[in-house]
Order: structure tokens, then C-alpha cells, then sequence
């Protein structure tokens, strides 16, 4: 993970520890579906590069993700333990804190099209494209009691 | 300046294609003039892992947020359903679902039938051969026989029913009420240099199989062999005027940014129901002050969207999910009016497949069905596969006081003032959205689910922009005449959706290609007297 923070220069240190601490809290890792956290290295790392262009809200987000943890907890949100942290960013989310849902929304589409959590899922770790997907033609039959009924439309 | 077209046509979108694809055979010089660029299949969001990712950012629907180069800004904050558009040629159809109904003939008739609105100076009868021409050049995949339509052909079979189909579609068949395979512009064979749809499932992304029928790669393909010149990069200002009223051509920025002036004997205006009044209502003159064409007052009125009602259904068992296209089928039990539901005129259902994994989770984390931290998990393998519902595309009935205008402050980046819309739900469409939620539960319930999840309206579909330049006979009530051609300027034409008198109940896109068809045609037989 220092590499990594290491090697982004739009988030300071400081957001990036914010930012780390809280998408971690709102998806932890799981060991019975064998998924990693929404803070792990390589997720991490698209998150941040993901939240580029967003980097003035998310930022702005992040300081008063601060800011009420030191006024409710008296210290900083990333020292506050995991459940602290996640009921923190519900209540936020709730609240439609500014930011705070762009940096959800950004989190969900690193995390979900991680190799590991997409084979946890039963996924291919693939785009959808040029392979496609199967999908059954289905029961046809089905339609028979449509036709049975007739004409519904007006004919003025 | 460059040397004068025969026509002009401003925009290449579903309806600038196909009225360049019919006039090409007039061996006329056409020249259309779009704003966006050519788009590359290979880079649409289905051929990388960030596919669901870039529908929030540039692949966006809404131009406010996609801010591509090519876009312009529409303030619509005084509006609870904002734009959706694509520009490019192919224009919104890019990014359409290809959903791809027909108007019904009772949607040609609302004042006769119900007393609201007005009827359309042409019905169903006149469209017909047009409708089917379309569906050749589009190539419509759908089932023959569905008993809420007159007779029609279908080009190719329809999309698979797949897990989530067959289960409402038992739910339908419990309650009684009709639902059929939906019309849809998705190839299921070969066609026309098209391959086959192969269930990406990223259909309102762009179509990187080319399955879907984009007019980039139906229409445009065709009517550039046949000589229409193209241009991308060129935004159109205004349109211009000679001595005698008589639209002279448009003035407009090039690739570079250099404003140039193009003369044309006929101007086409196809920038849909938001771009085709703002671009009037910036063409103004001493002879036209408040904007060409504009003499009845009425050119950015009567704007209509289509109030969507969303609600999805929460099942126990995995259905289609993130495969398939998102098109299925559809229910049109409540289409035609019946007063005892307490509104006129009705909707139909669209019945979603299903959703991908990124928006799953966000469907859940934002409606509470996911919590944060530790039970993210277990909640979130309860939705994923597991949501499929429909939405209610209601009849939106024309208001005047639902406007496109003019910004005060806002441009693009060229400058030119930018649209605003203002526009209010009606209590009509209140109680049709309602309506449409009540059913929509019911028949999840009879089909399964658990629990539904509602918006209503969604408040980013405004995928369909109409009325702001109607159609009628009557010069104080209407822009065009009965053929598209402006009452106030006999070489302006409009053929896009806002020629709509009203909206239906449906999905645009079908019917403003074919009026832009019908409209080709009625110029083509009236070339040696068009401007009488």
C-alpha cells in the first residue's frame, strides 16, 4: 500500500489515509466469499486513479469526514475502529453529504471489477466484450394465452 | 464560404440519417453538418473491465456530466427529469436501448378519443409504409402477431426471453394481462454487414458487437455511398435568411473553431426536441425576431418527455443479471385509455433483464438494501443476479408551459447560449406514475419477488425530447405543416422528435425515423414545386 500512496501525488497523504480508512470500512474484506477489502493495494490504486477528476469533491468529502470525527470522537477518522467507521459513512451517506456518494459510486466500480472479487461472484475476470454471454431462448409456449385473448388495440 | 448545397441537413442523429439515406436517390448534393465526431465500436465500454464505470462518466447519458467536447450544457435544473442525448453521428441512437416500438393509431387520434391535446395532421395509415421501410434499413428483430399492434413484419427474431423474461412473464400470464417479445433494433442474425447480437449487456454504452442498430452504422453507411458528404465538428450557430424570408443556409464552427458560412437551397433541421428550438430560437433576424419559424410562438413549447416509472423486483433465485441485452419484452395492458384509472391516455412496460455487478451495488448501497462494513457482503449476494423489474413509459401530454428556451448566461463552448428547460409534471402523468407503480408491484408479486425497489419518475430519463416544433396545419398552432416544412419559411424542413404533436406512450425513436422518411419522400414528389 506505501508504494502505492507513494506514487499518487494529487491526494495528499493525509486524504489518501481518510480515503483508505473509509472505503475499507464500507467494504471490509471476507474470508467466506474470500473477497479482499475496497482498501487493498490493487483496488486501492484504481480508486485513486478513478477519483482523479473528482479529486476537488472527494476531497472536499474527506475533510469533513475528518472534521466530524475529531468533533464527535476526538480523533482522526482513520484511527476510529472498523464498525465506528462504517456506521460514520452510512449516517453521512444518508444525509447526502456532498462527496461522500462520489466516492461510493467510484469505490463499487473498482471494487466489482476486481479479478478476485468478479470469481467470487462466479464471473469471468473478463470484459464483456468480444465474448458475450449466453442467455436461454426461454418458454415461448408461454405466449399462448396472449394470443388466446386477442386484439387489445383501438382502431379509431 | 463554400459553395451552395442543394441541402443542408443539421444533425446526424436517428432522423438526419434517414432523411439523408431516403433524399440521397434525388442525386442532390447533401451535405450534413454534426456537431460530434465519427465513434469507434472498438472503444465503446463493453470491450474493456470498466464497461459499467464509464456509463457515469464519458459514456455518460447526460451531457452535464459526460462534457465531452462535442456536448453543449442544458441548464435543466428547474426540471425533475434532466436531458439524456448523445452528439455524433448516429446521435442518441449510440446510446438507445434500442427498445423500438411503433405509435399506436389511437396515439394519432388523443383530442377525438380522449379530448386532450390534438390530433396529428396524419395518422397511422400515413406512417405505415414508412414504419416498414425503417424497419428494413434499422433491421427490427421482434415476434409477428403481438395483439396490441395492427399487423406488422418482423426482419429478425426476437431477443431471447432468457431467466428474467420467462419469470415476469409468468407473472403477466397470472394476472391475466398482456405482454409480448419487444421490438427491438438489435440484429439476432446477420444483417445488412451487421453481426449478431452476442448478449454484451452493455447496449446503453454503445454496441461495440455493432448488433445494435446505431444510424452510424445503418443509415449513414448507405447514404454516404450514395454521395451525402458528411461533416463532424461543425456546430451550427444559426440559421440564416435572405430578402425574401427564404432560409439562405446556416452559419456554423468548424473543426477548428473557424466560423463558416454554408449556403444551401433547403435547410433540414434534425437536433432533436431540445437542439432543434434552441438552434431556431438563435436564429434571429429582422424578419424573425423572436426566432425563425417562430410566428405561432409556439417553436421551444409543448416540450414532452416521457415521465419513466422504475420499479424492480428483488427475486430468490439468479436470473439474467449483467448478460443479455437490457431490451426484453413488453406489456401494453394499459396503453389505451380507460377512465376509471383516473388519467387519459396510458403507458407501456419495458421489462429490464437485469443489472451488472457495479450497478447492483449501488442500487443496493443506496437504497439501504446494502449496508456498509460488515454485512456488505452476504446483502449484496442477495441482490446480485437477482433484480429484474420494468419500467412505465408514460404519455406525456404537450403543456405550453414546458419550455426549451434560451439560457441568460449559460454557452457552449463556442459561445452560443444553451438551452433551459423548464417543465412540470403533470397531475395526469402524477397519477399515471402512479399507476404504472401499482401494477408494476403487483405483477413482480405474481412473478416472485420478494421485495421491489421504486423511482418514480426517474429522474435522469430524459432519453425522449419532444414537441418543441410541432406539427399541424394551422399556422397559429403549429411550426411545420403536415410534411415538416416550417408555415413561416418554405425551405426550412424539421424531421426530428420535435415535429411530435404528442408523445405516446412509447419510445420515440421508431416513429421520428419514419416521419423523417415520410417527410424525404413528400419533399422528393414535390421537388419541382417544394417551395410553393
Amino acid at each position: 500500500m506505501s508504494d502505492m500512496i507513494a506514487t499518487d501525488q494529487l491526494f495528499t497523504n493525509e486524504e489518501q489515509r481518510t480515503l483508505l480508512a473509509l472505503v475499507g470500512a464500507v467494504i471490509p474484506a471476507n474470508a467466506e466469499y474470500g473477497t479482499p477489502s475496497a482498501d487493498d493495494p490493487d483496488i486501492a490504486a484504481d480508486i485513486l486513479a478513478t477519483a482523479r477528476p473528482y479529486h476537488a469533491t472527494v476531497a472536499n468529502a474527506l475533510q469533513q469526514v475528518e472534521s466530524i470525527a475529531a468533533e464527535q470522537y476526538a480523533t482522526a477518522y482513520a484511527d476510529l475502529d472498523a464498525e465506528t467507521r462504517a456506521r460514520l459513512a452510512s449516517d453521512l451517506s444518508r444525509s447526502r453529504f456532498a462527496g461522500l456518494g462520489t466516492l461510493v459510486t467510484i469505490t463499487a466500480q473498482c471494487y466489482y471489477r476486481d479479478d478476485r472479487v468478479m470469481r467470487s461472484l462466479g464471473m469471468e475476470p473478463r470484459s464483456p466484450y468480444p465474448d458475450g454471454f449466453d442467455v436461454p431462448q426461454g418458454d415461448w409456449s408461454l405466449l399462448d394465452p396472449v394470443r388466446r385473448r386477442g386484439k387489445i388495440y383501438k382502431d379509431p | 464560404m463554400t459553395d451552395a448545397v442543394d441541402v443542408l441537413i443539421v444533425g446526424a442523429g436517428a432522423s438526419g440519417a434517414a432523411v439523408a439515406w431516403s433524399l440521397a436517390e434525388t442525386r442532390m448534393r447533401i451535405v450534413c453538418l454534426e456537431q460530434g465526431d465519427w465513434m469507434n465500436p472498438a472503444e465503446y465500454p463493453s470491450a474493456g473491465r470498466d464497461w459499467e464505470a464509464r456509463a457515469y462518466s464519458d459514456m455518460s447519458i447526460s451531457p452535464n456530466r459526460r462534457k465531452r467536447e462535442t456536448d453543449y450544457p442544458v441548464n435543466d435544473a428547474n426540471s425533475p427529469i434532466s436531458v439524456a442525448n448523445f452528439n455524433a453521428v448516429g446521435g442518441s441512437t449510440i446510446l438507445y436501448a434500442g427498445h423500438f416500438p411503433r405509435f399506436h393509431p389511437s396515439d394519432f387520434r388523443v383530442k377525438t378519443l380522449d379530448g386532450v391535446a390534438d390530433d396529428w395532421p396524419i395518422d397511422y395509415r400515413t406512417l405505415e409504409p414508412y414504419y416498414a421501410e425503417n424497419d428494413r434499413m434499422m433491421g427490427v428483430s421482434g415476434l409477428a402477431g403481438d395483439p396490441a399492434y395492427p399487423p406488422k413484419e418482423s426482419v429478425m427474431p426476437p431477443v431471447p426471453l432468457g431467466k428474467a423474461g420467462q419469470a415476469i412473464a409468468k407473472g403477466f400470464n397470472k394476472l391475466g394481462w398482456h405482454w409480448w417479445p419487444s421490438d427491438t433494433a438489435i440484429a439476432t442474425e446477420t444483417y445488412d454487414g451487421r453481426d449478431r447480437c452476442i448478449n454484451l449487456g452493455a447496449c446503453g454504452s454503445g454496441c461495440a458487437q455493432g448488433a445494435k442498430a446505431s444510424t452510424d452504422i445503418t443509415y449513414w453507411p448507405h447514404a454516404v455511398r450514395a454521395g451525402v458528404e458528411v461533416r463532424t465538428r461543425c456546430r451550427v450557430r444559426e440559421i440564416t435568411t435572405n430578402g425574401d424570408g427564404m432560409a439562405s443556409g446556416v452559419v456554423y464552427y468548424d473543426q477548428d473553431g473557424v466560423e463558416q458560412f454554408q449556403a444551401a437551397e433547403v435547410v433540414i433541421v434534425a437536433c432533436n426536441g431540445v437542439g432543434t428550438p434552441r438552434l431556431l430560437l438563435n436564429s434571429t433576424s429582422g424578419r424573425f425576431p423572436s426566432g425563425i419559424a417562430n410566428s405561432s410562438g409556439l417553436v421551444g413549447k409543448n416540450l414532452m418527455f416521457h415521465p419513466y416509472a422504475s420499479v424492480q423486483g428483488i427475486f430468490d433465485t439468479p436470473l439474467d443479471g449483467y448478460r443479455g441485452p437490457g431490451v426484453c419484452i413488453w406489456s401494453q395492458e394499459f396503453y389505451e385509455t380507460d377512465r376509471n384509472r383516473g388519467f387519459v391516455r396510458g403507458y407501456t412496460y419495458e421489462i429490464n433483464r437485469g443489472r451488472g455487478p457495479v450497478a447492483t451495488a449501488l442500487t443496493g448501497m443506496f437504497s439501504g438494501r446494502i449496508p456498509y462494513g460488515e454485512g456488505h457482503h452476504a446483502a449484496y449476494r442477495q441482490l446480485f443476479n437477482r433484480i429484474a423489474g420494468m419500467v412505465g413509459i408514460c404519455e406525456d401530454l404537450p403543456e405550453e408551459h414546458n419550455t426549451v428556451t434560451l439560457d441568460p448566461d449559460l454557452t457552449d463552448s463556442h459561445g452560443i447560449p444553451a438551452p433551459k428547460i423548464d417543465y412540470t409534471l403533470s397531475e395526469n402523468s402524477r397519477r399515471m406514475l402512479d399507476h404504472a407503480v401499482a401494477r408494476a408491484t403487483e405483477v413482480l408479486t405474481a412473478a416472485g419477488a420478494k421485495d421491489v425497489i421504486i423511482e418514480a419518475p426517474i429522474g435522469v430519463g430524459g432519453w425522449h425530447l419532444m414537441g418543441t416544433a410541432r406539427m399541424g396545419t394551422d399556422p397559429e398552432r403549429s411550426v411545420v405543416n403536415e410534411w415538416g416544412r416550417a408555415h413561416d419559411v418554405k425551405n426550412l424542413f424539421i424531421v426530428d422528435g420535435s415535429i411530435f404533436v404528442t408523445s405516446a406512450g412509447v419510445n420515440p425513436t421508431r416513429t421520428i425515423q419514419s416521419l423523417a422518411l415520410y417527410i424525404a419522400d413528400s419533399m422528393k414528389k414535390r421537388l419541382a414545386n417544394l417551395f410553393d
